[in-house]
């Protein structure tokens, strides 16, 4: 089924069954014996169903246990269901939805990115290396960065062999080996998983200083990122960016959220609650790393100069000058010389804007 | 090729529990875990019902479907066994499971969980038949030796059944036809769907 169609088919049943089932409990027949009254009411409260029980065995009832009415159990780590439905759903949207379109999620994104280096090739300096550089992050930001990245990459590489290890691993190197892999790569998840919500907070906090939405940032995407085209002006973060550290700040915290009720089962009130964190854990993890792969390739390959400023923490001015133009001008004070010729006469209005939100920021 | 099936017969069980034990005690399952529970309806009121549950052994078992290292297989019987050498306790099989059947032994201080362990329908699991290795993962393989379940064998009233599909659905219509009233095979419509009537 679509899970479209499971959201509307809930609705439906909201909207059609509730208004039936009301119906029908007032077109209840009544007991032959009306002293007895009450108790029938009870049963069919209980059970759904108006003329049940002695020695007969309504299908409504066998059809209410199949969609997940409780009991009572006294053993058993299963508990009072005896049937619990959500299951197959679960299994449905696992198996067809996050599996096989999360895989193809990723193997898209791998494409783009293969795509864009073929069209767009390496954005290299346009002016080369001057050899002078400027301070872009301090040793503080850089270690919560690169502390977030390896925990990243490791969950990443943990949770995508559980994800698709099946699919992908399994028929290359066997079971035998995959089941070794995997085992190690849940026990792994599990140990780093709650690293990572450090991470997360250590990160947040050093980063959230000038990520926030600023008008440049409106001219910035109006150019496309200058991706394919000129040069977009941005301040010391481009609109890109600060999407990126936003979706780590929001999905990771979803994440941390999801993978400890996966982590301590027990915090979970219900099987279901395990079921949907599975589910929304999955889609937060496909949708991290399809957009990590994008900041890895262009702060590595994509980008000449680009690695420095998490390397060694200073940029060479030229990149400065090239990719965050409006931030050069304000650590420096010097104007840029656009050399696009279509840009210059929208630079003061940069200049304004941008002295505009300082102004109101800070 | 016979195919295996369970069948409880919610006009008999009376709740007795002695199919948890007898599992238990016959595979000695570690403390903590039941391969087979039993589930009261309406308890305590007119129309009463407790039906025994454990793994239905399903045609298209969504244990099998959703595990990540695809750890479970299917014998000729229609037997869903898995293999615990494989097994990484992940969980997802009780997420899936319509019946709650995997059980899991609680293996790190921090809850989580070990390989898991359900109702092999006495067939042990993929080590050699009637070996120690296969009596310590999977418990007494009864099916080798020609037997079937523990459970259904000693249920005190035989509400439940197991053996082939079409005996025990054979038997059950008799009694159904015998009394004249408590058709619901329960769990039939969801285990063996698609199977068609036997």
């Amino acid at each position: 089924m679509d899970l479209r169609e499971l959201v509307a088919a809930m609705f439906l049943f909201a909207l059609i069954v509730m208004p039936l089932e009301s119906l029908q409990a007032q077109s209840v027949r009544p007991p032959a014996n009306a002293v007895n009254q009450g108790i029938d009411k009870q049963i069919d409260e209980q059970i759904g169903t108006s003329n049940t029980l002695g020695t007969n065995s309504q299908s409504d009832y066998w059809r209410d246990l199949r969609h997940g009415k409780d009991g009572l159990a006294t053993s058993g780590q299963s508990g009072r269901k005896l049937i619990q439905a959500q299951g197959e759903q679960w299994r449905i949207v696992r198996k067809t939805y996050i599996v096989k379109y999360g895989g193809w999620v990723l193997a898209t994104a791998i494409f783009l990115i293969v795509l864009f280096y073929l069209i767009r090739g390496k954005i290299r300096l346009k002016a080369g290396r001057s050899g002078e550089t400027i301070s872009r992050f301090s040793l503080p930001h850089r270690t919560a960065h690169w502390f977030m990245a390896s925990i990243f990459i490791l969950l990443s590489i943990s949770g995508l062999i559980l994800l698709l290890g099946r699919t992908v691993l399994m028929p290359v190197i066997g079971k035998n080996a995959h089941s070794i892999v995997a085992s190690a790569a849940m026990q792994g998840h599990n140990l780093f998983g709650p690293l990572f919500i450090v991470a997360l907070i250590w990160l947040t906090f050093m980063f959230i200083r000038g990520n926030f939405f600023q008008m440049a940032d409106l001219k910035w995407i109006l150019k496309g990122g200058g991706l394919l085209g000129p040069h977009a002006s941005a301040g010391h973060y481009n609109f890109g960016e600060k999407g990126w550290f936003w979706l780590v700040v929001i999905a990771g915290s979803i994440m941390a959220i999801t993978g400890m009720i996966l982590e301590f089962p027990w915090l979970a009130e219900s099987l279901q609650l395990l079921q949907i964190s599975v589910i929304v854990h999955a889609i937060g993890a496909i949708a991290l790393i399809s957009a990590a792969l994008g900041h890895i390739y262009i702060g590595t390959l994509g980008m000449e100069g680009a690695l420095d400023s998490m390397t060694t923490g200073d940029v060479d001015v030229v990149w400065a000058k090239e990719h965050h133009d409006l931030w050069y001008e304000e650590v420096t004070g010097q104007k840029v010389a656009n050399p696009e010729a279509e840009g210059s006469q929208s630079i003061p209005d940069h200049n304004q804007i941008s002295a505009q939100s300082q102004t109101t920021e800070t | 090729m016979a195919r295996m099936k369970f069948l409880c017969d919610a006009e008999r069980c009376i709740e007795c529990n002695s199919c948890v034990t007898a599992c238990k005690n016959e595979h000695e399952i570690p403390w903590g875990i039941n391969r087979r529970r039993v589930v009261t309806l309406s308890d305590g009121k007119p129309g009463e019902r407790s039906i025994s549950v454990a793994c239905m052994h399903c045609s298209d078992a969504p244990c099998m479907a959703v595990c990540p290292v695809d750890c479970f297989y299917q014998t000729a019987n229609g037997v869903v066994l898995h293999d615990k050498d494989l097994c990484i306790g992940c969980g997802y099989c009780f997420f899936a499971c319509p019946f709650g059947a995997p059980q899991y032994p609680q293996a790190g201080n921090f809850g989580s969980r070990g390989k898991m362990d359900k109702c092999t329908f006495c067939a042990g699991g993929p080590e050699d038949d009637h070996s120690a290795e296969e009596f310590k993962k999977y418990g007494r393989n009864r099916i080798a030796e020609g037997k079937l379940p523990i459970c259904a064998e000693m249920c005190s009233t035989k509400a439940l059944l197991a053996g082939d599909g079409n005996i025990v659905s054979n038997i059950y219509r008799e009694r159904v036809v015998g009394r004249g009233f408590g058709s619901g095979a329960w769990g039939w419509g969801r285990a063996y769907i698609g199977e068609g009537r036997t």
